[in-house]
Parts: C-alpha cells; structure tokens; sequence
C-alpha cells in the first residue's frame, strides 16, 4: 500500500468532477420534487443523456452540442413519465421504476454502435493566470465548462425558489395541489415543466458521465448514480444548496474509494466499490428522522374533480 | 336605477345523475349582505362555483354591473372583483402567511410590502395576524383570517362566505361579523352561505333558500322567524330526537392524567385529560376543530396507544392495548373522516364491514376470515340503518357521504359497543339522516351503553348530551351538566377568541 | 373536449381488459420499433410470441418457458404483496443474489459428501439469505422511518459486488484452472436442482412457484394478514383504525418478498445456472417488477404474466439468433408493456367523457 501515491491536490480536484452527475440529476430531480412529483426514473433519464449526448458529441465532434442533445433527450424521455402520471394518472412509484427499465433497455439499444469509441474531449476553461494560483488554482480553476454550469444552476435553482414568483408558485403546487387548484393555478402544467427539468438536468448529469468521467460509453454505465441522487435530495431536506454540499461530500468518498483502490490498500476491491453504496444508506438512515421537510403532495396524484 | 351588483338568471347546472342548479336567479345589490341558505346537497356550493369560475353553467346567465360576467376561471372571477373564502381553507401549511397570501394575488408586490400591507389591512378591519407566521401552527380562526385578508388587499365588490363560523368559537364568530358589518358599510358585497338560522338572523338583510338545486323562496331574515326558514330549507316535518333522560350507571371508563405527543409536525399533543364515564350516559365534547379531537379518538380507540394507566376500562388497563382488544372488550369508535379513516373507499362494504366488525362479530376464526358471514352482517346493518346501496358488494367511495355515515354508525351500533366514541356523527351529512344517526345514539345510551360524542356543532351536542367538557389546545375542562348551559359559558370553555378580546355581539 | 370521470366503483372488465390491450398495445408499437432497426415487425412477433409454443423447436423451448417462468413468478408473487399495501421492495434482484450465495454457499460447505439432507438445507439457506437481505431495508424502515425504495435498490449493488467477491474467493472453484466461478452444482449429486422428470424443465423451483401463486391466492382471499394488505394499500388510516400494525405488515411484506427471491436465487444457482459467476444475475429481480404490475398483483394473474414475459425471453433469444434483432430491443419491448399497462389502468377507475367540460 502507498498512500503517497495520492497526490492531495488532483484528489480535491477529483470531487468535482466525481460530484457534477450528481448535482445535475438531484438539482433536477428536487425541483421536480418540489412541486410534489415523485419521478424514480432518475437512472433511466441519466443513461438516455449518458447515450444521446455521447453519440452526438461523437457524430458532430462537439462537446457542448452533446450535452445540448443529453438535456433534450432526458426532457423528452421525462415526457413519458409526465403523460402516465399527469395525464394517465398512473402511480408514480411504477411509473417511475417504468422508465428505469425502458431507459436502461432504450440506451442500450442506441449505443449499439458506439461501444469502445472515445469521444470527443471538452478543454477546461482557461482562468489565465488566476489558474496559477497555488493550491487553488488546481483545485477550483482547472475544471470543464459543465462543472461551474452545475454549479451555477443550483445557485440559481436556489434563488428562483427561495425570491421569485415562479418559485413561489413551484413550492405551493408542491406542498398542496388542491389549494394551488383552487386558486387557479394549472397544477398539471407547472408539473409538467418541472418534470421536463428534471429530465434534462439528469440527462446532463448522465452525458458528464459518458463524456468526461470515465469517457467511453458502456451499458448500464451510470450504476446507481441516479438513485444515489434521489437519497441525495432527501439527504438535502429539499434545499438546493445542501444538494451542493451532499454532493461534494459524497463525490469525495467516491473519489477517495478509487483512489484507495489505486494505491493498493489491502481491501478488497469489491467491498470498496460497494463503500458508495453502503454510505448512502448509513446516510439515509440517520436523516429520515426529519421527513417533515418532504413537500405536502409529494407522490400524490392530482386530478380535479370539480 | 342602477342595475344590481351582481345578478343571475336561470343559471343551471346538471351532472350525471343529479341537477345540482334548476333555474337559479338572484340579484345582489352593492352593501348587501345576502344569505344563500339551504342544506347539504342542495346546490349552494355549485351556485357559488359559478360565480367564482370554477365550474362553467350548462345554460343561463351572469351580469355584473349590467355587463355580460362569464368567468372562465377563478383569476377572472378575482379580476373582476370576486373573493371568496372557501369551507375548507386553500391555504399552503408549511409557508408563512405572507407567502399565502402573495400567491392568492394577481400582481403581489415584494413580500416586505406585502407584510406592511398586511398589517394594514388586518389592524383596520380587527383581524390580528402576524405576517411571518407558519401558517400549520395557525389555530383555525387565525388560518380563516389569512383567508379574510387575502380577498381584502384585492378590494374586492363581492365577498363569498362559505359556511364560515363553523370552525369558529362563539366569540371569534362575533368579531367575523362585526368586521363583515364594516365591509358591508364601506358598500361591498357579502354572499353568505350557510345552513345555521340564528346566524343569519343576527347578520343578513337578504336571504335565498336554495332545496334541491331551486330556489325555494327568499325573505328578509330578520323579519322571519327561524323555524319559518327551516321549513323552507327543509321541506318536511323532522322527527326530533327523543332524549332518554336516564340516570346514569357504574364508571366503565376512566381516563387519567391521559397525555400523548403530537402525531406529527401539525398534530396536537393530548395533555393530562381526566374524566369518568358511566353506562348509559353521553358525554358531549365540544371545540373548535384542530384542538386535539382526531388525537382522542385515535388514543380512545387504541389506534395511537398510550402508556399504562392512562386508561381504565371496566377495571382494566387498557391503555397499551390496540384496536382489535379494544374491540373484543367492548369499546368501539367512529372517526371523523369517513373515506379513508373509518372506511376504505375502494372497498366492498361487506370487506368494510370486516374492517372493525372481525374481532367482536366472530368474522375472523384464528386467522381465516368469514366472508358469508361477513356479508350477511354488512346486510343487517344496511337494513337497519337504511344505507341506500344497491348492494353489501358496492365499493364504499360510490356511496354518498350521508349513505356512508350511517354504514360506518351503524356498523358499530350493530355491535353492541359498551363505551362508543364517534368523532363529528353527522358532518356533511343530510338533516334526516343527521336525526337518524343522533337516534340511534340516544337509544345506544338508553340501553345502557356509556357514549363520547365529540363534535363540532354545538346545537347537536345540547341536543343529546347529559354532560358537556371542551376541548382546547389539548386539555379538556372539566365535564358539567348540559341543562341550562349557556353559549357564553361554552364559549369561555373553548377558549374564548384566539389572541383577541373578546367582543360584545 | 374529452374529460375524465372517477366512476363510482372500478371496472372489474377493464382491470382483466388492461393487460391484454397493453399487450396489443406493446405488439404494435413493438413491431414499429423493429420496423425502424430494419427487421420485419410481422416475422419478429410470430418469432417472439408463437416460435417458442408451436414452431418447429418448440419441444426444445418449452420447457425453457418454465425455467425462465418460475424465477419471475416466484419474485413477482412477493413483490406483490407489498405492492399491494404501497411497500416498495425494488431489490429483488439483491435478494436473490444474496439466496443463490446462500444456497450455493451452504451446498459448497458439504461437498464432497452425498446426502439427502443437504438440498433441503440449502433451500432453507437461500430462502434464509433472501429473508435477510430484505430484513435490512424492512427494519431501517421501520426503525427509522427510511425510505425502502431506496435501501432496498442500493443493496442490489452492494449484492452484486459480493457476489463478484464469493465468485473471485470464497467460493472459487479450487479446481477452475483459476478461471472465476464456484464449482458446477449440477455436477455434485446432492446439490443439484435437476428437472423432476428429466427434460419438462419441471425444477423444484416451478414446483416452489406454484405453491407460491396458491399460498399467495389463500392468503389474500381469506386470511387476516391478506386483508391487512389489501386494506393497507387501499386506506393505510383506515388499516391502522381497524387494528393493523404497519410496522409488522412492513417486515412481513418484505420479509415474505425476499424470502421468494431468495429461493428464485437459490433454485437457480443449483439448477439451470448450476454455478454461482460474477454474471450469475440477468435481471429477473427487476423484470419481475413488471410481472407483478402486467399480473395486476394477482396471483393468478402473475401466474401468466410470468408465463409471458417467459416467452418474450424465450422468443427474443429467438429473434436474435435467427434475425439479429438487438437483445436491449427485447429489454425495450418488456419495459414498453409496463408503460402501457400503468397508462391503460386509468380506466379502470376512469372512464371518457365526450363532450363540454368544465374548467379545469
């Protein structure tokens, strides 16, 4: 074993990089929930994105443009869940396991012919000389575009709902759609679009996984991560900015787990795989004490009977 | 002459099965308040949704102020000058009242403006609310003024009132009507719906008596006496309960010190209640809703057990012991909310009448459950308590709520409780079958069962009870007699207003 | 306009129509999607669907439909009877890793010696194995208030990492020539799970299954424990009012859940996969999640649902060889019957209103 071997430096940096998928996906996946929508189809919008944007960012040689498809792609597979449960009125438990399953099964298909390829590679952006600055500069400054564009969405997704109208409006739907209803709001609409959020803030998170994080594209490829978002927003009791510190907390493990990897410990490698996983429920455990912090509606299907 | 505020003409409105509105017409005038009156059923809330733009009519007509007013939905109705506090507030329980109150508003300024406005507005009408507040730890009055004030900051022309003092305490119904006497003043108008006689009385100078999705008639209810209306609204001759006047038994129940923590963030906690009951006697207890009601019943009927020695049952500790025992040793219950607490609405009433009837019926033989027999109970107790049903195998949720309250009292007063506890008997539920239900609880007493009817409606509990004990924030006041009981003394008992003097009607 | 209506009571004809029309549904939109990867959507059905029963090979797939049947039926059956009371076990795939480990692992501990007594016992293990790993969800659940949906899919790969663990180490096959894997089960008397009448496909674990689907009937039909579940899932209040304790019906739900897939597992290993692998897990844990919904959480039901999904198993394998139709298309075909059989289910409690409608 070689500790030595882990330079303290690339590991802070890796954090970030290990946290944007997540980000992505419970950023998108806790407004959703906001408005009072269960979607569990987090893993299946992901590894749509994970494919679409891989396959676009290879056929156009362009990395932006395949984390544009990856949103599309997420927001259009959401689609489908937004039809069962808004308009079909289907239990959004199954509904959303539905997409898991056809997701997994639809990537799968479509990235057929682009197993074993390398994409295209996304540069960092260029800081100049503040890129130079010791310690920091490695750390903070030497990331893609995508990681300060997640970044920024939470700050943002933060500020729409804590000031502004939309927010508002996000927040009342969510905590009791009967009463938002009565007050005209188009409950199923504003559902609707959160949805539609959602999926493309977890496709997005899926493309930084097939194209920057490990960058090739393989079935099955996200492995949990969507899921591990879902507990990530209850982790956050529903606030935006804690989703940024859940994030970064468990992109740590997950980097310190490879890097123990790397160097050799003397555990094996399967039960340090498993250590995310393992983490997570310890971590859910000791934070379902406080579900009051759960949205009024959430899981409930509305339909207006007057 | 000025044409009306608002007038209808032969508004109709028909759904499967039923005409909720025949031919309605009324004019409101600017300052008048007017009384819409008729019981459940009889079409005041579609009226209502109608003006308000939630629900469309099939055929008639809408003016306000000599124009055309066809509101396509309830922004419109508001943009046109329409408020309206509902029955059951819309109000968001984890948000603060200033935060209600913005999203109730078309174009709301910044919410540090709003709350200054807020506090205007509540201080110049006499209703006290503090802007910052959650509106989940509101007490029922409190959250109806968030309402109140929500239509105000729109300086609305109309204001609709639906069934407004039904949550409220004596006192705080007198200070609503002083502030809707000042609204009425500055020349807006009320419409205000409700089915209590004295109320209207004391507030309206205008009534229309909807039965059966008609108008019936209109009057001038201060020069019309109470039972006048009541037959109008009515229809028929009621059968008024007969009250057993026995002496009371031996204490089968015995509550003491019985405290529990809240269910859960909105809940109320139980605190050090005390109190004996014996067989044949009904205890009434009275409050404003949310003041611990559903929690008794829950620790009463063993759904929330409680610790030992709190609850003593013909010499027995019971307080542990869950529902099932309960109801082996006699002791039944009845709660509020009849879909979904008391009933499961997807299923048969033969399988509802399963739900509590296992235990004491012998339905359940060591784990495999009787379902002929089951049936031919959930039989009896339709015929008995004449639930119309086409069948025992019709789902609960297609039964109306009347129809349903009376399987839900019946299936226990089948039963044969010795102690029965029932949470709101006849909420919602039609004049002759509320008569039926209070029926059948006097002859439970009469022979020789021990009741605790909790309820929201106060007429009722002077109607049928022996002793009558409040409940407010938790604690219960010591029971006393219910002969010669006044409204004012009831009213201190329920804690008199929430934050507020108390004003002199 | 078109409005929809709550009926008074569920339509018992469209809760039997529901699944057959989001076959229909699945058969046509299914053939278009084969249509676009360039295969003809007529022949890849028939391959699918009737191949397996009535073409030339049938004797040979027949039997296949049990072995690939039972596991799902068997895992369908339990995650039922939490669905039924709104108890979401979504790892039955963990479950039945963890029953094959079990299983195997216990049957390994004997060998080289023959008995009688090792089978049962390793039955025992592995419905043992799969009772625990799902006791780890039930019991954060009900200690703690933790969402089961997610405890329960984390340890699905927590799972499949001890299994990559036992297939790398504990249970190696010491003789492998250092290739991963456990040593044959089928190859060791006492272990083996052979077919009952050699070559019907007919293993202990079809047998297990349909005791599973008449144990599951009884108990929902007549037992008290049943109709706690049923009354659960439909008013979880009125459930706790009539005398239900949850916490109980949780740790019972998904007890009795992993317990079945732990046998699945462990009838599996001993059987038709015969050694415990690193791939040793298809995903019949997860397919049985749309069993259970396409059987409407009745047993019966599930009894064909199992037998169907079985058959598109069967037939994609088919269509592959024979066509070179892309195993994910199979996968995508499954996951569409669950779509539309969750979106044909709104009219069993709704119907159509054509005509005026109100604002919404």
């Amino acid at each position: 074993m070689d500790l030595s071997a882990i330079n303290p430096i690339l590991f802070i940096a890796g954090f970030f990089v290990a946290a944007t998928p997540l980000i992505f996906a419970a950023i998108g996946e806790l407004v959703v929930e906001r408005t009072g929508v269960l979607n569990l189809g987090v893993e299946g919008m992901m590894i749509i994105g994970a494919i679409c944007g891989f396959a676009t960012a290879v056929e156009t040689g362009s990395p932006l443009l395949g984390f544009a498809a990856a949103a599309v792609g997420g927001a259009a597979l959401s689609l489908l869940f937004a039809f069962l449960t808004q308009v079909m009125l289907a239990n959004q438990v199954a509904s959303g396991l539905a997409l898991t399953l056809f997701g997994l099964g639809f990537s799968a298909l479509l990235g057929q012919s682009y197993v074993g390829i390398k994409p295209p590679r996304m540069g960092d952006v260029n800081f100049g000389p503040l890129a130079d600055i010791p310690v920091l500069g490695p750390i903070l400054l030497s990331h893609d575009i995508i990681v300060y564009f997640g970044l920024a969405l939470v700050v943002a997704v933060w500020a729409v709902l804590k000031y502004t109208r939309i927010g508002l409006t996000l927040r009342a739907v969510g905590e009791n759609h009967d009463a938002a209803h009565a007050l005209g709001f188009k409950v199923k609409r504003i559902r609707t679009l959160a949805i539609m959020f959602g999926g493309a803030c977890a496709g997005m998170g899926g493309a930084y996984i097939s194209l920057i994080r490990v960058p090739q594209w393989t079935e099955g490829m996200t492995a949990g991560i969507g899921w591990i978002a879902l507990a990530l927003v209850v982790f956050a009791s529903w606030r935006p900015l804690r989703v940024l510190a859940g994030a970064y907390l468990f992109g740590g493990l997950v980097q310190l787990q490879l890097n123990l990897q790397g160097a050799g410990v003397a555990i094996p490698v399967e039960y340090l795989a498993m250590s995310p996983y393992v983490i997570t429920i310890i971590v859910l455990v000791f934070l379902s004490r406080s579900r009051s912090a759960a949205p009024g509606s959430l899981g409930r299907i509305f339909h207006a009977s007057s | 002459m000025t044409p009306p505020l608002l007038s209808l003409s032969a508004l109709t409105k028909a759904y499967p099965g039923v005409v909720a509105n025949d031919s309605v017409s009324l004019e409101i005038s600017a300052g008048q308040v007017h009384a819409l009156l008729g019981e459940n059923g009889a079409g005041k809330s579609t009226l209502v949704k109608m003006i308000y733009g939630l629900v469309k009519p099939d055929t008639g007509t809408m003016q306000m102020n000599g124009a055309p007013f066809t509101p396509s939905e309830p922004r419109a109705a508001r943009a046109a000058g329409v408020g309206m506090v509902f029955q059951h507030f819309s109000l968001f329980d984890a948000m603060t009242v200033a935060e209600n109150i913005a999203l109730g508003m078309e174009h709301a300024p910044k919410l540090s403006a709003l709350s200054a406005q807020i506090t205007k507005v509540s201080e110049a009408y006499g209703l006290p609310l503090s802007p910052d507040r959650i509106v989940g730890d509101l007490s029922a009055g409190e959250r109806q003024r968030v309402e109140i004030i929500r239509c105000l900051l729109q300086e609305p022309k109309l204001l609709i009132m639906d069934e407004p003092t039904s949550v409220l305490t004596p006192q705080e119904v007198g200070i609503l009507f002083k502030t809707l006497r000042k609204l009425s003043a500055e020349g807006t108008a009320i419409l205000y719906i409700s089915h209590k006689l004295e109320e209207i009385r004391t507030l309206c100078d205008h009534a229309t008596i909807l039965r059966l999705g008609k108008v019936v008639g209109e009057c001038t209810p201060r020069d019309t006496t109470a039972r006048e209306m009541a037959e109008m609204m009515v229809g028929k001759l009621l059968q008024t309960p007969t009250r057993a006047g026995q002496t009371a038994g031996d204490t089968v129940l015995t509550l003491t010190n019985l405290t529990a923590p809240a269910p859960n963030a909105f809940g109320m906690a139980l605190k050090d209640i005390s109190l004996e009951l014996r067989s044949g006697e009904i205890l009434g207890i009275g409050g404003v809703a949310g003041n611990g009601q559903d929690e008794l019943l829950a620790a009463l009927s063993g759904e929330r057990p409680v610790a030992r020695g709190m609850i003593s049952y013909k010499g027995t500790d019971i307080g542990p012991h869950g529902p099932t025992l309960r109801r082996k040793a006699g002791l039944l219950a009845a709660p509020e909310e009849r879909m979904g607490h008391a009933a499961a609405p997807d299923m048969s009433l033969t399988e509802n009448a399963m739900l509590t009837g296992a235990a004491r019926m012998g339905l359940d033989k060591s784990g495999f459950l009787d379902w002929p027999a089951a049936r031919t109970f959930a039989e009896a107790v339709i015929a008995k308590f004449d639930v119309r049903t086409p069948s025992a195998a019709s789902a609960a949720r297609s039964l109306s709520g009347g129809n349903l309250q009376k399987f839900v009292i019946g299936r226990e007063v089948m039963q044969a409780p010795e102690v029965f506890v029932v949470n709101q008997p006849t909420w919602g539920v039609d004049a002759s079958a509320a008569a039926d239900i209070r029926q059948a609880l006097l002859d439970l007493a009469k022979n020789g069962a021990a009741l605790i009817v909790i309820s929201q409606d106060l007429d009722e509990l002077m109607e049928i009870s022996d002793r009558f004990a409040a409940l407010n924030e938790g604690r219960l006041t010591p029971p006393r007699p219910a002969q010669g009981i006044t409204v004012e003394e009831i009213g201190l008992m329920m804690g008199g207003a929430h934050d507020m003097e108390v004003a002199h009607v | 306009m078109i409005a929809l209506v709550k009926r008074p009571e569920a339509s018992r004809a469209f809760s039997l129509a529901a699944p057959l029309l989001a076959v229909l549904a699945t058969m046509v939109f299914g053939g278009l999607l084969f249509m676009a990867l360039g295969k003809d959507p007529f022949e890849a059905i028939t391959t699918i669907f009737w191949e397996p029963l009535f073409g030339e090979f049938a004797f040979f797939y027949r039997p296949q439909l049990l072995i690939k049947g039972a596991p799902l039926v068997l895992i369908a059956i339990g995650l039922s009877l939490g669905f039924k009371a709104g108890i979401w076990n979504i790892g039955a795939e963990g479950q039945y890793i963890m029953g094959a480990l079990f299983g195997a692992g216990v049957g390994l501990a004997f060998y080289p010696i023959e008995s009688a007594f090792i089978f049962p016992l390793m039955v025992i293990a592995g419905a043992f194995g799969g009772w625990i790993w799902a006791m780890i969800p039930a019991i954060l659940r009900v200690k703690f208030g933790t969402n089961e949906i997610l405890v329960s899919l984390m340890l699905v790969y927590v799972a499949e990492q001890f299994l990559a663990s036992m297939s790398l180490g504990l249970l190696k096959n010491p003789e492998g020539f250092g290739f991963p894997g456990s040593r044959n089960l089928q190859q060791y008397a006492s272990t083996h799970n052979a077919d009952l009448i050699a070559g019907s496909g007919m293993h202990w674990g079809v047998v297990a299954a349909f005791i599973a689907v008449i144990f599951a009937y009884v108990l929902l039909a007549r037992h008290r424990l049943g109709f706690a579940i049923r009354v659960t899932g439909d008013a979880p209040r009125a459930a706790a009012f009539s005398g239900v304790n949850p916490a109980r019906l949780v740790l019972f739900c998904l007890g009795m859940s992993g317990l079945l897939a732990g046998l699945a597992g462990m009838f599996e290993v001993s059987g038709p996969a015969g050694q415990v692998t690193i791939d040793f897990n298809v995903g019949y844990g997860f397919t049985a999640i749309i069993v259970a919904f396409l059987g409407r959480l009745h047993p019966v039901g599930i009894l064909f649902a199992g037998g169907l999904m079985a058959l598109t198993y069967i037939g994609g394998d088919i269509a592959q060889s024979k066509m070179g139709l892309p195993a994910a298309a199979i996968q995508v075909f499954q996951g569409m019957l669950l779509f539309f059989l969750l979106a044909f289910d709104l009219f069993t409690n709704y119907r159509l209103k054509f005509g005026r409608t109100e604002t919404a």
